[in-house]
C-alpha cells in the first residue's frame, strides 16, 4: 500500500518539483485512470493489470491537456499566482468530479473478475493479497523507470535542466512549454498506472480521489517537496504508519496517525524528509 | 496621499453604513422563505469569508483548516447548551475564545512553517479534528447533536416561525467582521500584517515581531469564524462533524475571498455575495438531475474567474477608478 502512494505522489512531486505548481486535481486524474481501467475491462475485457499502460497512455494525453488548457494561463499570472494555480486546479477538479458523476452516474463499481483478484500467496508463511503485491512490484518498477529516464534521457535531461533555470533552458532553444507539458504528462502517467492497479481491489466512484488526494500531499510534504525520492520514502512511511495505527487505534482514525507523522516530522524538520529548496 | 487614503477609508465606511442599511431592509421586500434562507448563508459566508481573510489575505498565512474553527464553535455552544444548559450566547463567546486560544496554540509550531507546507499542516489538523470528533462518543460522535427545541426567543437565540432573526443576526456579524477589518486596516497590526506578508524578512529587521503579528492575525481570524459556527449551530439545529468540520468549509470561506479579492477589505463580500447565490441557485435548479451538472458550471465557473482575474472581482472596480490616480 505505501508504495502505491509513493506512486500516486511521485507524479504529484515530479510536477512541483518541475514548476513549483501543486497540482490540486491529482485525486481527480486517479479517479479518472480508475474509470479508464474499469470501462476497458467491462467493454474490451482487458485485464486491469494488462491494460494498465494504456490507462497510463491516456492519463499522459489528460495531464498534458489540461496543461495546455488550464495550467499553462495559470503559471501566467502576475499577481496572487499561488492563490490562482490552487483554485484553478481546485475548480478543474471540481469539474472532473462533476463530469464522471454526469457521464458514469455516482454508483460505485468494482471490477469483478480480474486475473489477480482476490487471491492470496503465502510468503514463508504470512498471507498476502495478491493484487497488492502486484502493485507494490509495478511502483518498483515504476520508479526505477523514471529514476532511468530522468537521469539516461535527453528529455529527461531537458526536464532537470528546465526545473533548475527555465529561463538560461530557452536559451539553449528547449521550448519550456513542451517540456512543462510532457512533465505533466508524465505526473499524469504516473497516478495513472497507479489507478490502475487500485482498480482491481477498489471501489470506483466520482468522489474517489478525494480520499487519496490528501493523503498524497501529505506524502509528498512528508518527502519533501520537489524530491522525487523523498515522495517514494514517504509513501512508504505513510503505508507503514497506517498499518501500525491500525493496528493501535480503531479503524476509522487510521488516517490520524499519518497526519500526526506528517506534523512531528515539518515541526522538526519545516522542508520535510529530503526536500532540498 | 495620506489624505487620499483617509478620504478612502471614509468612503468605504460611508458606502458600508448604507449597504447594510440596505441589506436591513431587505426583508421588507423578501418574503420568500427560500431566497430568505440563501440571503442569511451569503451574509454568513460573507462574515467567514471576511475573518478568514484577516490572516490568509492579509498576513498571507493561507489557512485551509478554517473549518476547525468554525467546528469548534458549533460544538462549544451546543455541547454547552445540552449538556450544561448554558444559553447559546454565551456558548458563542466561549466557543470563540476557545477557539483564538487553539488557534495561538497551534501557532506556535505552525507558524515556522512557509508556503505549501503551511497549508498542508492546517488541512491536516482540520482532519484530525474532524476525525476525533467523529470519533467522540461524549458529543455524539458521527451521529452529530441535535439542539433541542425551547420556542422562539432572542434569549435562546432560538426561532422557529421566522427566519428573519437569523438574518439579523447574520447580517450584524457580517457587518461586526467588515468593520474588524477596515478598523484594523489603518492600525499597527494592519501595516504589521502587510509588511509579514509582503517580506517578513524585511519586516523583522524593521522591528515588526513577525511571529505575535501572525499570532494576533490567527487569534482575530479564529475568534471570528467559531462565533460564526455557533450562528450556524443555531440556524441548523443540528450539527454533527461532517457537517460543522468538513473541509468544505474551508473552502467556502476561502473561495469568496480569493474571487472576490483576496487580501482586499471588500473583496470577500463582494465574492460572498456572487459565489453563494451562485452555489445555491445551480444546486437547486440544474443540481436536482443528481448528475452533477452543478458541479461541472461551478468549477468552471472557479477555473475562470480565478485565471481571468487573478487579483479577484475588486480589481474590476480598482481599474476603472485608478486610471486617473497612481497607485
Amino acid at each position: 500500500m505505501g508504495l502505491l502512494y509513493g506512486l500516486i505522489a511521485v507524479g504529484l512531486a515530479l510536477i512541483f518539483g518541475l514548476m513549483d505548481v501543486v497540482n490540486f486535481a491529482h485525486g481527480e486524474f486517479l479517479m479518472i485512470a480508475m474509470y479508464v481501467s474499469f470501462f476497458l475491462f467491462t467493454f474490451l475485457a482487458i485485464d486491469p493489470l494488462l491494460s494498465a499502460p494504456l490507462v497510463a497512455a491516456a492519463l499522459f494525453v489528460l495531464g498534458a491537456v489540461v496543461y495546455l488548457l488550464v495550467v499553462r494561463f495559470a503559471m501566467r499570472a502576475k499577481a496572487n499566482a499561488g492563490m490562482v494555480q490552487i483554485f484553478s486546479t481546485f475548480g478543474l477538479a471540481i469539474v472532473m468530479r462533476g463530469l464522471a458523476q454526469f457521464f458514469f452516474t455516482p454508483d460505485y463499481r468494482s471490477i469483478p473478475h480480474s486475473w489477480a483478484g482476490g487471491k492470496t500467496i503465502s510468503v514463508a508463511g504470512i498471507f498476502l493479497p495478491e493484487p497488492q503485491l502486484i502493485g507494490a512490484l509495478v511502483a518498483i518498477a515504476a520508479f526505477a523507470g523514471l529514476y532511468f529516464f530522468i537521469h539516461r534521457t535527453d528529455f529527461g535531461r531537458a526536464l532537470e535542466a528546465t526545473r533548475e533555470d527555465p529561463g538560461a533552458v530557452a536559451l539553449v532553444g528547449i521550448d519550456r512549454n513542451r517540456v512543462f507539458a510532457l512533465g505533466w504528462g508524465l505526473g499524469a502517467a504516473l497516478v495513472g498506472l497507479a489507478g490502475a492497479i487500485m482498480a482491481v481491489f477498489f471501489y470506483i466512484y466520482p468522489d474517489v480521489g478525494a480520499s487519496f488526494a490528501l493523503i498524497a500531499y501529505v506524502t509528498v510534504a512528508l518527502g519533501g517537496f520537489g524530491s522525487v525520492f523523498g515522495a517514494f520514502a514517504g509513501g512508504i512511511i505513510v503505508g507503514l504508519v497506517e498499518a501500525t495505527t491500525a493496528l493501535v487505534l480503531p479503524p476509522s482514525l487510521k488516517s490520524v496517525g499519518i497526519y500526526a507523522v506528517y506534523l512531528l516530522v515539518v515541526f522538526i524538520r519545516p522542508r520535510g524528509l529530503f526536500g532540498s529548496m | 496621499m495620506d489624505k487620499d487614503f483617509a478620504a478612502r477609508r471614509r468612503r468605504d465606511l460611508i458606502i458600508a453604513a448604507v449597504l447594510a442599511a440596505l441589506a436591513a431592509l431587505a426583508p421588507l421586500f423578501v418574503k420568500d422563505v427560500y431566497v430568505q434562507n440563501i440571503l442569511i448563508l451569503t451574509l454568513m459566508y460573507a462574515a467567514l469569508s471576511q475573518s478568514w481573510n484577516i490572516l490568509s489575505g492579509y498576513c498571507g498565512q493561507i489557512s485551509l483548516g478554517h473549518a476547525l474553527y468554525f467546528g469548534i464553535g458549533a460544538y462549544t455552544t451546543e455541547l454547552l447548551f445540552t449538556k450544561f444548559g448554558v444559553l447559546p450566547w454565551f456558548g458563542m463567546l466561549a466557543g470563540g475564545v476557545i477557539a483564538a486560544v487553539i488557534a495561538m496554540g497551534l501557532g506556535y509550531p505552525f507558524f515556522r512553517l512557509r508556503g505549501h507546507y503551511f497549508v498542508i499542516a492546517t488541512i491536516v489538523i482540520a482532519e484530525i479534528g474532524l476525525l476525533l470528533f467523529q470519533n467522540w462518543e461524549w458529543a455524539g460522535a458521527a451521529m452529530g447533536i441535535t439542539i433541542p427545541v425551547r420556542g422562539d426567543s432572542w434569549v435562546k437565540f432560538q426561532f422557529l416561525r421566522s427566519k428573519l432573526p437569523y438574518f439579523y443576526f447574520a447580517l450584524a456579524l457580517c457587518s461586526l467582521a467588515w468593520f474588524v477589518t477596515w478598523w484594523l486596516e489603518d492600525s499597527k497590526w494592519g501595516f504589521w500584517w502587510r509588511a509579514v506578508k509582503d517580506n517578513p524578512e524585511a519586516a523583522e529587521s524593521l522591528g515588526v515581531v513577525v511571529f505575535n503579528s501572525k499570532m494576533g492575525a490567527a487569534a482575530v481570524s479564529a475568534f471570528l469564524v467559531a462565533v460564526g459556527g455557533a450562528f450556524y449551530a443555531q440556524f441548523l439545529a443540528y450539527i454533527d462533524p461532517e457537517s460543522v468540520m468538513g473541509f468544505q468549509f474551508s473552502l467556502l470561506m476561502a473561495l469568496p475571498a480569493v474571487l472576490g479579492g483576496i487580501g482586499t477589505l471588500w473583496g470577500p463580500v463582494l465574492g460572498a455575495a456572487i459565489l453563494i447565490p451562485m452555489t445555491e441557485l445551480t444546486r437547486s435548479y440544474i443540481g436536482g438531475s443528481g448528475r452533477g451538472v452543478d458541479l461541472i458550471v461551478y468549477g468552471a465557473l472557479i477555473v475562470a474567474i480565478s485565471l481571468a482575474l487573478p487579483q479577484g472581482l475588486v480589481s474590476l472596480f480598482s481599474r476603472s477608478k485608478a486610471k486617473g490616480a497612481t497607485r
